[in-house]
């Protein structure tokens, strides 16, 4: 009878033998991935254990934490002026995830990043808290203020930019949501959460349309078409008159273009820009082809899918085009599209004598210690037009705003170049248009602190009322002025 | 039968019972340790959730030393060359369960839905009772061969237990499980009794029969088949464990007590054809009811895709349950080391988490270390079973033993493989460690009876009577 015992406790020692294989299957190999289900409930129970890291505006929180002491996460996140600065954060809910910095930083102010280990390890054997790390942005608090005040009720974006480092400066999107009022996980949290869903609500306040929203960027994008037909030498001096008539004929078509102004026919580059000529900049686009066209537009960061601020922008648009469409491109009226980001990234290219700056708006990483982990260093993101352009432009931008249709943006004490733009859109445009306002402002040093993008969709204004300059020009200006004060 | 290993083969070799030490010091040294590692665990756990030593801790040390001591003394008086390292690791797994069950109750998820709270105290209850059967088995339990003479009572018995939640109004259906009965407010799941009662019934019937089995077969393809009428109580016992599985939906015990049969009757026959026989049989049976059982069918469903499971449970279509999935991201998080006692949250498995998936925590909250040295301990136990059915010098001793031990192993693996996501889940729990009176009851007898066999396998000879042979001739001279 001893055989078969032993072989039965050879079998027994062979299920205990699987039991154990299993076991290091399950808790040695398949550990990570277990832990880190993104379903598995302790991922957000580690992340709320603690008070989060935050988010830093010129040296102050934007951010917060508080005990939620309903259930089994410990702390919630909390905003101070979560609408102002939703566009910059994002949110960061327990109930239903983060966007943006928060979640693209997560690891930072969560404090689960691998540069934290080493300091987490340490404060687990000396027994403190986890502390996540900090972020610390390029923003500033006055211009991001005087863009969401500006803006006030009606709908629309603002990016702000410096242009010597692609520093974004402000980033402001209304109508805006707070994420406070659904960090947590309660009825009253759904509630808020449901009410600014884009299928509850037209306004959409959840989009961030400074960033991930694209419009047609209207006569703005004269600045981009100027700039390719200086550098293709379509045109050589801003002041030699352009031989185009008025009204224009688009090429292929019996369309003939207009203009709201008078004095356009073969007027000059820099007045055909000061008084919005579509006429001159239509024959332009076409004179300059599509194929340059394009190649132009992408030097200032157009078609391009990828840009990271880290927040990853949409991609501005300016497609191959047949001659008609090419043409109606030139004067933004076409089907290329661009952000508000992207607008401000033409203007504080010509400001920063051509160059175009990576825009980004995460500065530093910071342990809680305040331990530096990352330092974000400005990056050039291309060459978008020659030095000599680009002063050409800044010219025209210049007279823009002393004696044409942007004198709302003029400031004291600076030398502002701008650029209006009233984009039609909808069906035979019949909806109201969108008011547009790019910008820089020069100080007496020679230094260019800002460039500003504008856009307002206000279906309240009257109709006529709307145009860049007046309703989208004073709050350019506000940012602008915001950024210089700041300065001093 | 050649079991003769250690027993003086010859009338003349009587040194080996001489020197066979009892070894219940070492026994009493093993149970220190087995009192004292729980009471680091338990104050481990308080200062884990409240930053202090818990206020129950000397309470519980002496009360877990007092159990341990009595049965220490208990076997020291009437089991006295049992095997020394069976009620030690017993305790310790019993005072870690203990521990943990404790932890459970802390947890405020866990009270909010009556799934612990006070379980601790009832364990410790339980442990008491079932501290106080062990004692009673060795006091009453002279010598284990006495039970065979109950084999045909025990059939009765445990046909009476397994039947006893089918009957209307003591029955209950919890989770999907009809394995439990509810008398004076316990709810006794007679199943864990009947798992020794059967091994006693398979242990007598087999002893008798096995020759039978074994011999009277005819050759086919290279196994031996068995005759007809020798096939019948396999077939007999066949039949029960599929009628459990059908009526009681309860795939582990069905499995636990085939599984039984077949090791015992492997044991007892020689015969490898048994084997296969079985599992030929348990296979059959077990893909047979599944195709009709939905409890069953749902059971399998969630072990092939947890994930699915827990989703549509997420979704809160009914029948479905998210502790599967729970369990595995437990182990997960547990990783190498685990959380810490106290420090996991495991309390999110919610139902059944102190019982059937209690080792879920202790791989959550000890990692994968503290789960191999659980496996280790419990295939220690399995290993002190066998070879106390290698040592039993009488064939129903080896049988039960082996029966016993094989069924403490299939459990073991049935349940932990069940929680582990190795087996589809069953309504099982982990013997000792899990919360539920019936199933400490039960093993803490199963070890008596163990720790009886051992004793008597160990005992030394009686010196053998002078032999008449061996003294000088004398002759008687008229």
């Amino acid at each position: 009878m001893n055989k078969p015992l032993r072989r039965i406790a050879i079998f027994c020692g062979l299920l205990v033998l699987t039991l154990l294989l299993r076991d290091n299957w399950l808790q040695y190999v398949k550990a990570d991935t277990l832990a880190s289900d993104t379903d598995n409930r302790r991922v957000n129970i580690t992340r709320y254990a603690s008070p989060r890291g935050d988010i830093i505006v010129g040296g102050k929180a934007i951010t917060g934490s508080v005990e939620s002491g309903d259930n089994d996460f410990k702390y919630k996140r909390t905003w101070k002026d979560g609408a102002m600065w939703a566009p910059v954060t994002g949110y960061s809910s327990q109930a239903f995830g983060a966007t943006q910095l928060e979640k693209l930083e997560d690891g930072i102010l969560s404090g689960t990043d691998n540069r934290l280990f080493f300091r987490n390890t340490l404060d687990m054997i000396t027994g403190k808290k986890k502390e996540g790390g900090s972020v610390v942005t390029t923003l500033n608090a006055a211009a991001q203020k005087a863009a969401y005040q500006g803006l006030g009720n009606k709908k629309g974006a603002v990016a702000a930019i410096d242009p010597a480092t692609g520093k974004i400066l402000a980033l402001v999107s209304t109508p805006s949501y707070d994420p406070s009022a659904f960090a947590g996980t309660s009825g009253s949290d759904e509630k808020a959460w449901n009410k600014v869903q884009k299928k509850n609500n037209a306004d959409d306040p959840m989009l961030n349309r400074a960033l991930r929203e694209t419009y047609p960027p209207g006569s703005t994008f004269k600045v981009v078409t100027a700039a390719a037909a200086l550098e293709n030498g379509v045109v050589s001096g801003i002041d030699d008159p352009t031989k185009t008539p008025d009204p224009f004929k688009l090429p292929q078509t019996s369309t003939n273009l207009t203009n709201e102004h008078g004095g356009c026919e073969n007027a000059s580059l820099r007045e055909a820009l000061r008084v919005s000529c579509n006429t001159v900049f239509a024959k332009m686009a076409d004179n300059v082809g599509n194929q340059k066209m394009i190649e132009q537009a992408e030097k200032f960061g157009f078609n391009n899918a990828k840009l990271d601020t880290p927040v990853r922008a949409a991609e501005s648009i300016y497609p191959e085009d047949n001659r008609p469409q090419n043409a109606l491109d030139g004067i933004g009226q076409g089907s290329n599209r661009a952000t508000p980001l992207q607008m401000a990234m033409v203007a504080s290219a010509v400001a920063n004598n051509g160059k175009l700056m990576q825009p980004y708006m995460v500065d530093q990483l910071r342990a809680s210690n305040l331990d530096v982990l990352e330092t974000n260093e400005p990056k050039e993101l291309s060459q978008a037009i020659s030095s000599e352009t680009a002063q050409k432009l800044q010219q025209m931008m210049e007279t823009v705003v002393k004696t044409g249709t942007g004198t709302k943006a003029q400031i004291d004490g600076a030398t502002v170049g701008g650029k209006t733009g009233t984009a039609q859109h909808g069906l035979n445009n019949s909806e109201k248009p969108y008011a547009w306002f790019i910008s820089y402002a020069k100080l007496s040093d020679g230094s260019t602190p800002v460039a500003v993008a504008v856009v307002v969709e206000d279906g309240a204004a009257n109709r006529g009322d709307i145009t860049g300059g007046g309703l989208a020009g004073p709050i350019a200006r506000d940012v602008m002025k915001a950024v210089i004060d700041s300065k001093k | 039968m050649s079991s003769t290993t250690n027993s003086p083969t010859h009338h003349t070799s009587t040194i080996g019972s001489i020197g066979t030490p009892s070894r219940r010091n070492t026994e009493l040294a093993l149970l220190v340790f087995a009192v004292v590692i729980p009471v680091f665990a338990y104050a481990n756990v308080g200062l884990a959730i409240d930053d202090k030593v818990p206020s129950g801790l000397l309470s519980y040390g002496l009360g877990l030393g007092l159990l341990a001591g009595v049965a220490h003394l208990a076997v020291r008086k009437f089991a006295p060359y049992a095997d020394p390292l069976l009620l030690p690791l017993a305790t310790l797994l019993n005072g870690l369960g203990l521990v943990v069950i404790w932890r459970l109750d802390q947890s405020k998820l866990l009270q909010s839905i009556k799934q612990a709270g006070t379980a601790a105290p009832r364990q410790l209850l339980y442990t008491a009772m079932g501290i106080a059967l062990f004692i009673v088995v060795l006091v009453f339990l002279k010598d284990h061969r006495a039970l065979q003479r109950y084999t045909y009572i025990s059939m009765v018995g445990a046909l009476f237990l397994l039947l006893l939640p089918l009957v209307p109004g003591l029955g209950q259906n919890i989770y999907g499980a009809k394995i439990w009965i509810s008398v004076a407010g316990f709810s006794i799941q007679p199943g864990e009794f009947a798992k020794i009662v059967l091994a006693i019934f398979f242990a007598g019937y087999l002893m008798v029969k096995r020759d039978a089995l074994a011999l009277a077969s005819r050759r086919f393809m290279g196994l031996y088949l068995p005759r007809g009428r020798d096939l019948g109580p396999i077939l007999v016992v066949w039949f029960i464990s599929i009628l459990i599985l059908v009526f009681e939906t309860d795939l582990g015990t069905s499995l636990l007590f085939f599984g039984m049969f077949v090791i015992m009757l492997y044991v007892a026959t020689e015969r490898t054809s048994w084997i296969v026989f079985g599992l030929l049989m348990s296979a059959g049976g077990a893909v047979g009811v599944a195709s009709f059982e939905p409890h069953v069918q749902q059971r399998v469903q969630a072990w092939l895709d947890p994930m699915k499971e827990f989703a549509q449970s997420r979704k809160g279509i009914p029948g479905h349950s998210e502790q599967a999935m729970q369990a595995l991201w437990a182990f997960g998080s547990g990783g190498t080391l685990g959380t810490g006692l106290g420090q996991g949250h495991s309390e999110l498995i919610r139902f059944a988490a102190n019982s059937d998936f209690i080792l879920a925590t202790f791989g959550e909250e000890l990692g994968l270390a503290g789960i191999m040295a659980l496996l280790l301990i419990y295939g220690l136990i399995v290993e002190r079973g066998v070879r106390t059915a290698l040592a039993a010098r009488d064939p129903f001793g080896k049988l039960l033993a082996i029966g016993l031990s094989g069924a403490f192993a299939l459990q073991v693996f049935v349940v932990a493989g069940g929680v582990m996501g190795l087996i589809p889940l069953t309504g099982m729990t982990m013997p000792f460690l899990a919360y539920g009176g019936s199933s400490v009851i039960a093993n803490w007898a199963l070890i008596g009876i163990l720790i009886r066999i051992s004793d008597t396998a160990r005992r030394p000879a009686p010196a053998p009577a002078s032999n008449p042979d061996a003294e000088m001739t004398q002759v008687v001279r008229p």
